[in-house]
Order: structure tokens, then sequence, then C-alpha cells
């Protein structure tokens, strides 16, 4: 299964096995999706629970807010994570605070997907990774898939849960592994293991990290696009590094992080949002706090530049392997 | 307690789907010349059935009738129609162009030409258009020059924007046209806002605002009609209807309301609806609005009907959620074919003399198009400056960008 197939999969199933599932957004109904990720489940479930969203960020989450407090599981299509930032106040303002400030009485078990990330020349408004804007903000979980098996067992163990769920699909591992190297042809996911994708219910639990690669030299800490990107850089530095992917960035495993660097003694930080107070500089703290005495290298960090994402620049601005592979030679040279 | 029926969820539909007919005989679409032109200080209370009626000046056979009809030469009308052929061809070649992998997206205004064209003539210079990523026409109309559209297009060695900028997210302040952000209804405050600015500093400049019919539904739409409203702002707050945001037909957006045009009335805006594909009819309700604007008497909201017969853009692919043949079952026919209509009517135009124009316009389109390529195209040639990435972020480059910029190694 592709990343699209496996999250429409997800949906399907919750969609079959709960009736308060109710999917919506922007030309999400009828159509299915600009990425097609919930295409065929009108027709499935019906205009009642499958539905065509008007255009407004708002409107759609505070709408899935009061549905979700009144009992639904809502899973609502933010189309692109740019589009999101009407939809703040209603995230975090809302969303995050409701079980809080009404002492439990009212919750908001919903879950906000949006296509995130870069490498499709989507320019400013098509590329960006706000993340750390969500994993900022008390009270919302924050999910980051990096294959279909990941992607179809996170979005069901997010819908399954009880509180506001952020989930993050890299646009660019939709069709494939993407590893950074964009002058080569596009791999499909079907070559790839983590695209056998189980039929029905099964779950990957929030807050667990996945190791994706073990290794000795050197620990890298990467979600999303960035696994490949790191596995690519690893394998043509010959480094024996090890690889997690973080799969959630709140709540986190800071249990696997912390046991890896201590084994591993180096850190590199892997991610393509912008640098400055990004979610880098969060693993970064929490490594520090939990491994200090055991670092031998300062931590690296490889980040998208503090720029917004350039149209014609794209691949001077994607942290590929180049420069992953950099941050790598440097840390095993101290 | 007494028993209820059980509730249930209302979810418009389109009248049409792939696979269905479309048929729109059932469509009121009044006569041309039937709708009143009123004063523009009219009240907006005394106008609201125009926000529900579609003023019109061209009638089936060409001829333009009622009091919107006048108000353009002969000479303005034969112009305003190689504009509209030339944004045409614009379109058609950047189409071409994304095809053949010169860029990597486009969007078209196919249909839409009359709506911008005639808008931007009713402007003047000092007027600020803040539009949305399908008013090229505003941008050809006013002179811009068709070498600097492609290379932005193109994002190559001499795009304005350097680059930085998804194609079609045009920018010109000499020539009236905001900085488009492909963010959604965002930039319709915006526009409230310069207008409001123009009146702060007692200037005589208006703006204009410009929307789909889908991101009417943008919270910012709402902003911005309170703001002009309570503000009396010296704004032309533009709808353009063409029926499909996406996959999403105008019924989502629209709701319970009779047409968009009615939104202004809860905020005592005066409303108009108008053919869209009338080049006539849109110029003289723009002169209508600007003028209203211009003499203080405040904003005005203006939806144009008309239908996006391309696809939304070059990565969609409409036949997947409305029928094919919806198209060329729309009642309001093509802006270009009905434009020439008129023009041959009033003998100004023949067959031969479109051929001409035709062959004019496609030759002027190519040659800029031979020079943008000169400077570069998205994957060959000279390229937009990476090291430019890091500029313009703030003013004056703060250290943590050099730092970064040296590490990129630009």
């Amino acid at each position: 299964m592709t990343m699209i197939e496996a999250i429409r999969d997800a949906h399907d199933v919750m969609m079959g096995r709960d009736d308060n599932v109710v999917v919506f957004g922007e030309d999400v109904g009828y159509f299915g999706g600009v990425f097609r990720c919930t295409k065929g489940l009108q027709q499935k479930y019906g205009r009642a629970r499958c539905f065509d969203a008007p255009i407004n960020e708002s409107g759609i989450v505070g709408t899935a807010i009061g549905m979700a407090a009144y009992g639904l599981r809502p899973c609502v299509e933010i189309q692109f994570a740019d589009y999101m930032y009407p939809a703040y106040d209603q995230m975090v303002s809302e969303a995050a605070r409701l079980r809080h400030r009404s002492a439990g009485d009212f919750t908001a078990p919903l879950t906000i997907r949006m296509p995130t990330g870069g490498g499709i020349f989507g320019a400013q408004t098509h590329s960006q990774s706000p993340e750390a804007l969500f994993t900022h903000v008390c009270g919302l979980k924050t999910v980051v898939p990096s294959n279909p098996y990941d992607a179809k067992g996170l979005l069901i163990s997010a819908i399954e849960d009880d509180d506001p769920v952020i989930f993050l699909e890299p646009k660019r591992l939709y069709n494939g592994p993407f590893d950074g190297h964009h002058d080569r042809p596009v791999v499909p996911w079907s070559a790839h293991p983590l695209s056998e994708v189980p039929e029905g219910h099964y779950t990957v639990p929030l807050g667990s990290a996945s190791v994706r690669r073990t290794g000795s030299d050197v620990t890298v800490l990467a979600y999303g696009t960035m696994v490949y990107v790191a596995e690519a850089a690893v394998s043509e530095q010959g480094i024996d590094a090890e690889i997690i992917d973080l799969r959630t960035l709140l709540p986190l495993d800071t249990d696997t992080i912390a046991a890896s660097v201590k084994k591993t003694r180096r850190c590199v930080i892997v991610h393509e949002a912008t640098r400055t107070s990004g979610f880098g500089a969060e693993l970064s703290a929490i490594v520090q706090e939990a491994c200090f005495y055991h670092l031998e290298a300062p931590i690296e960090r490889v980040t998208g530049w503090d720029t917004p994402y350039p149209h014609a620049q794209e691949w001077d601005y994607f942290p590929g392997p180049e420069r992953v592979g950099r941050a790598l030679k440097r840390v095993m040279e101290v | 307690m007494p028993a209820h029926d059980p509730l249930n969820l209302h979810v418009p539909e389109p009248a049409f789907r792939p696979g269905s007919r479309p048929d729109f005989s059932g469509v009121t679409i009044p006569k041309a010349g039937t709708v009143r032109k009123p004063p523009v200080d009219a009240a907006p209370e005394d106008i609201r059935d125009l926000a529900y009626s579609i003023i019109r000046v061209l009638n089936r056979v060409g001829e333009a009738v009622g009091p919107w009809a006048g108000q353009l030469s002969d000479e303005e009308l034969q112009a305003a129609l190689k504009t509209m052929m030339k944004v045409r061809a614009y379109d058609v070649r950047m189409q071409m162009a994304q095809r053949q992998g010169k860029t990597s997206f486009y969007m078209q205004c196919t249909g839409e030409e009359a709506i911008a064209c005639a808008f931007q003539m009713a402007l003047e210079k000092g007027d600020m258009n803040f539009p949305t990523y399908r008013q090229q026409g505003l941008l050809i109309a006013s002179g811009y020059p068709l070498v600097d559209m492609m290379c932005q297009i193109y994002s190559n060695s001499r795009d304005p924007m350097k680059g930085r900028q998804l194609p079609v997210m045009y920018s010109s302040k000499a020539h009236g046209f905001f900085s488009i952000s492909g963010n959604l209804g965002t930039q319709y405050p915006q526009a409230v806002g310069w207008a409001m600015a123009s009146a702060i500093k007692g200037d005589t400049r208006v703006a204009a605002g410009w929307i789909g019919d889908g991101s009417t539904a943008e919270s910012d739409f709402h902003a911005a009609l309170v703001f002009a409203s309570t503000y009396k702002a010296p704004v032309v707050l533009n709808i353009v209807n063409n029926q499909w945001a996406i996959s999403t037909f105008q019924g989502i957006a629209r709701g319970g309301s009779g047409t968009f045009a009615a939104r202004g009335h809860g905020f005592g805006i005066p409303s108009l609806r108008v053919d869209g594909n009338d080049y006539p009819a849109v110029y003289a309700v723009a002169k209508w609005a600007v003028e209203r604007a211009r003499r203080n008497l405040g904003p005005t909201l203006i939806e144009y009907v008309t239908y996006r017969a391309a696809a939304h853009s070059t990565s969609d692919d409409p036949s997947a959620y409305r029928p094919k043949e919806e198209s060329e079952a729309w009642p309001l026919g093509d802006p270009i074919e009905r434009l020439k209509n008129h023009l041959s009517v009033k003998k100004l135009w023949t067959e031969e003399r479109h051929t001409q124009a035709m062959a004019e316009v496609e030759a002027e389109v190519m040659a800029a198009q031979k020079e943008a390529e000169s400077f570069g195209t998205l994957h060959t040639g000279p390229k937009a400056s990476a090291r430019d990435m890091f500029v313009d972020v703030f003013k004056e480059m703060p250290p943590h960008l050099k730092r970064q910029r040296q590490e990129a190694g630009f």
C-alpha cells in the first residue's frame, strides 16, 4: 500500500467500526481529497459521515470540536498544513484546553490531519512543517508517520485517542520513501517492507519511537521524510549510526532516545522545518538533560533554513543527504 | 416529553455530477438590459433587488442594451477584445509550458477573462488590486510586460519575485497589483485596510479586493465586510463566482444564502450581481462601484457570475467531479465570443480581422515566451539565485541568517 492508501484504509476501518467517526474537510467528500486520502468514503458511508466543508479552516476545526464534545470522533482534513493558521485559535485556545478548563466535563477527541513538508515545488504556501507550533501547545498530541504501516496504525490510535491529535502527513512520502535525492527516479512504496499493511484494525501506539537502524557510532533523531534522508546519508557516509524515527513528537519517547544516545554518545537531529525554536531545539535540550555526561560531541541540528520555503531554490533549502552527511562527519571527528 | 422525528444532516449537492447531462434550462437568466441602474448614491436598502438579479448588457444577438450599456467607445471595445484574446493566448502558452516541464504549476482563467480585463479599465493609476491567483487579466490589461509575467512563471534569473513564489503569484506595486500570498481570503481585509489608509490620509485612491466563491466561506471575508461597512472604506469587494472551488460546488460556500452578493446585505453594503462573461456589463458595474468609492460613498460588493471553464490548476482533473459537458452547457457563454459577436453586429469586427488579431496576440505572446526562456526556465538555463533565498526575510539580515547563508555555501 502507498501511504495514501494506508491513510484511506485507516479511515475506512474506523468508520466501519464506529458510527461516531465522521470525516470532513475541503474537497474531502465527493472527490475524496486533493491527495485522495478520503476517496470512496462518502460513497461507502454516506454524505452525513463524509462531506465537503466550506473553505474555512477555523470553521472545520471549530465544528469538529463541537461534534467531539457531543460524543463523535471527528477526523478532519486541513488541505495543506500551510492553511491551518486560521484554525490555530480553535486548536490552541479551544481543543487543547477544553478538558482542563472544564475539569474533564467536556473533552475534544478529534484528529486533525494535514499534509506537511516540501519537495513538490509547492513554495511557501504548500511546503511548511509547522510541528513545533503544535508541540509547544499543552494539550495537543502531535504525530508524524513516515511509512504506510505506521500511518495506518498511528491514525487509528489518533482517532481512538480521547484527546485532540494533530496528524502531520509528509506529502513527499505519500507515493514513495523519498530520501532527498530529487534527481533520481521516484522509488515506489511497493519495494519497501513497511508498505506491507495488515487488513483491518491494528494500532501503533502514540508515544513510541521506532529504531529504524541499530548502530553504535551516533544517534540520528528524525521523523517523516527525514528518516529516509538520514538513511541515505548514513549509508553514503558509511557510518554505523542508529536511526530513530520518533513517529510521535508529543508524547515523546524519551526513553528510547536517551538509551540510544547513552550508547552511541553522539547525536544528530534532523528536521525539515526552520531551525530557530524548531522541534530540534526541544530534542537537543532533552538529550542534553538526559545524556550530558555521556556525550562526546556537541549535538548537531540539520534543518531547513530560517527563510520561507522557496520555489526555484527548493533543493537548496531542503536539508538533503549531503547536509546530513556533513553533520554526521563533523560529530564523528570530535 | 413530546415525540420528535430524528434530525438529519443536510449536505448540499450540485445538480450535475460526471455521468449526468448538465441542463441549465431551469436557471433563470434575466434578459439583457432589464436590470435598472440606480444612481451611485442610492441607499443600500433601496437596491437590495440588485443582489438577486444579473446585470447584463449584451443580448443574445450581440446588441448592447439597457441602462448599463453605452459606456465604452468603439476603439475601447476593440482593444478590450484583443486584451481578452491576449490573456487567453498567454494562458494557453503557459499551460503548455507547464506540460512541457518548463515550470511546476500553472492556473488558467479560461472563461473568466472579461472580469479582470474590464475591471482594470475602471481603475485609475494609484488604485490597488488585491487579487486572487486567477486575475492575470488585471496585469495584462494594465500593460504589465508579458515577459516579466513569464519570468515569474519560470522562476528564472529575471523573475521579479526572485524564484521565491509559486508560479502565478505575481506582484507589482507600479501596476496596482498587490503581492499574491496563495492563502485564501487573507487579502480581502487587507484591501479594506489599504482603502481605509487612503481615507485616513485624505488621498483619492481606491482599492479592490478579490475573492472566489469558495473562499467567501473564510472568516477573513466576513472580517473584510464588517470593517468596510463600519468605516465606509473606499473599496470595491469583488466575488468571482466561477461555480467551482476545486471539486466543491458553490453551494457549499453559499449555503442558504440566495446569492453571494446577498452576503453584503447584512452589512448594509450595496451589493450587485453581474454577468461576468459580459465585458460591457462588467465594465459598467465596475465603473459604478469605483465612482461610489471615489466619491466617499463607501464600499460596494459585486458578484460576477461566471464559469471556471478549465481545471482549477495543472494539478487538477475536473472530470472526476463534474460533467465534461458542463462548461459547454453553461448558459452565459464565452466572454470572448460574446464581445466578438457584439463588435461584428456593430460592424466593427470581421472574421478576417479576428484571424489577424489572433495572429498578432499569438505572435506577441510567443515572442515574449522566447525572450523569457532566454533567461531560463525552472529546470534549465540561468536560475534564480540561491543566495537570494536569505534576502528580504528582514530588511537587515540578522547574524543567524548570515551564518546560515555561509553554512549553505552561498
